[in-house]
């Protein structure tokens, strides 16, 4: 006797609307973003989905621990050169549709860190969806994004989701991911030496450049 | 504090063989011995087996910059678990050669430091078992704790 009895009494059995829009509503609903944390934002991304702020009124709560199940990649920290191969990776193993929000300065650009070790922005590395600034961003600024994000799936079309970048983010080579374990430093100096930066062009610098 | 009681192991070195130490510096309460690049695994093994230095506390590289002849050091901070003293050494090398002897044979936590100093300084340990990057990625270019190292790295790293 509750209020959806109300609702059905209320309307057809049968509603058109059309396939996007009730596809990206029920994506939308259930964002799973990837345990993942990378730095000092991640201690504010767990607080996001604690009690006090509650993303799962958003149905956003369930981080899930394999990325094979996680819809968002939210990159909650500086992001080092070692670590970007690593980010990339998971990135790679989560399915579409997938979505990724750079929390913070450091993983948006670099941040303070403006040295050798960290990667300036990690749309370097991998293409992202939602930018929060801050430092470290509050939770109501992630729940913020989360809300941002829903509304961008919901201008979505299906038809636009494909595994765009697999087959070139399988050729190109990755600098540290090369099987460390195999021969010393001495014997193979410049073993790596043609190894290239990892250079999968974000969606922005694709707009950028066209 | 009180530094007299470690030039008995200082007497020792020098009784042992009186090449193994090149200069004693004695500052701010803590004792340093110099040792000649080529003597360092010697006296060690000395200071380990025969007066108790059983632990390494810590190894470490340091970059004089590269206007000092020598330019680098390695420093070894000895102690002991038995009459908790505390002994430093160290090595001056060459920007031409800073090639120095492991002492993991010794001490089996000097592996990773002296990965470490190799990795950050540049400073090759011969005979170390396994000598490659442990901090930063395989693929890095150059040594980042030197002074004259840029901040943003090499190209094409420090482009982006």
């Amino acid at each position: 006797m509750g209020l959806e009895n109300n609702i059905f009494e209320s309307l057809p059995d049968v509603i058109t609307v059309k396939l996007d829009a009730i596809v990206n509503w029920a994506r939308k609903s259930s964002l799973w973003p990837a345990t993942f944390g990378l730095a000092c934002c991640a201690i504010e991304m767990m607080n996001t989905v604690s009690a006090r702020n509650d993303l799962s009124r958003f149905g956003a709560e369930t981080f899930r621990a394999s990325p094979r199940q996680a819809d968002v990649m939210i990159v909650s920290g500086r992001v080092s050169r070692k670590m970007a191969p690593v980010v990339r990776r998971i990135y790679d193993q989560m399915p579409e549709p997938k979505w990724v929000i750079s929390m913070g300065a450091c993983a948006t650009s670099g941040g303070v860190f403006d040295n050798y070790a960290i990667v300036q922005g990690v749309d370097k590395v991998v293409p992202v969806d939602i930018y929060v600034p801050g430092c470290p961003p509050r939770p109501e600024m992630l729940v913020h994004a989360i809300m941002m994000l829903q509304e961008k799936i919901m201008n979505e079309s299906v038809k636009d989701r494909r595994d765009t970048f697999e087959e070139e983010s399988r050729k190109s080579i990755v600098p540290g991911t090369m099987p460390v374990t195999e021969g010393t430093a001495l014997e193979a100096k410049m073993q790596n030496a043609d190894a290239k930066p990892y250079s999968v062009p974000s969606k922005h610098e694709k707009r950028r450049s066209s | 504090m009180n530094t007299e009681s470690l030039y008995e192991f200082i007497e020792a070195l020098k009784s042992e063989n009186s090449n193994w130490v090149s200069d004693v510096k004695d500052a701010l309460g803590e004792v340093t011995v110099i040792v000649p690049r080529e003597f360092i695994e010697e006296s060690c093994a000395f200071l380990k087996d025969n007066h108790g230095f059983d632990m390494l506390a810590d190894l470490c590289g340091a970059d004089r910059g590269p206007e000092e002849d020598p330019r680098f050091e390695v420093n070894y901070h000895l102690f002991s678990t038995t009459h908790y003293k505390r002994l430093r050494l160290k090595v001056l090398l060459t920007e031409d050669e800073p090639n120095v002897e492991s002492v993991t044979p010794l001490w089996k936590t000097a592996n990773w430091h002296e990965r470490e100093t190799y990795d950050l300084f540049g400073i090759i340990f011969e005979n170390h078992p396994d000598l490659r990057r442990i901090l930063l990625p395989s693929d890095f270019d150059g040594h980042a704790l030197r002074k004259d190292y840029p901040l943003r790295g090499y190209e094409p790293y420090s482009l982006t």
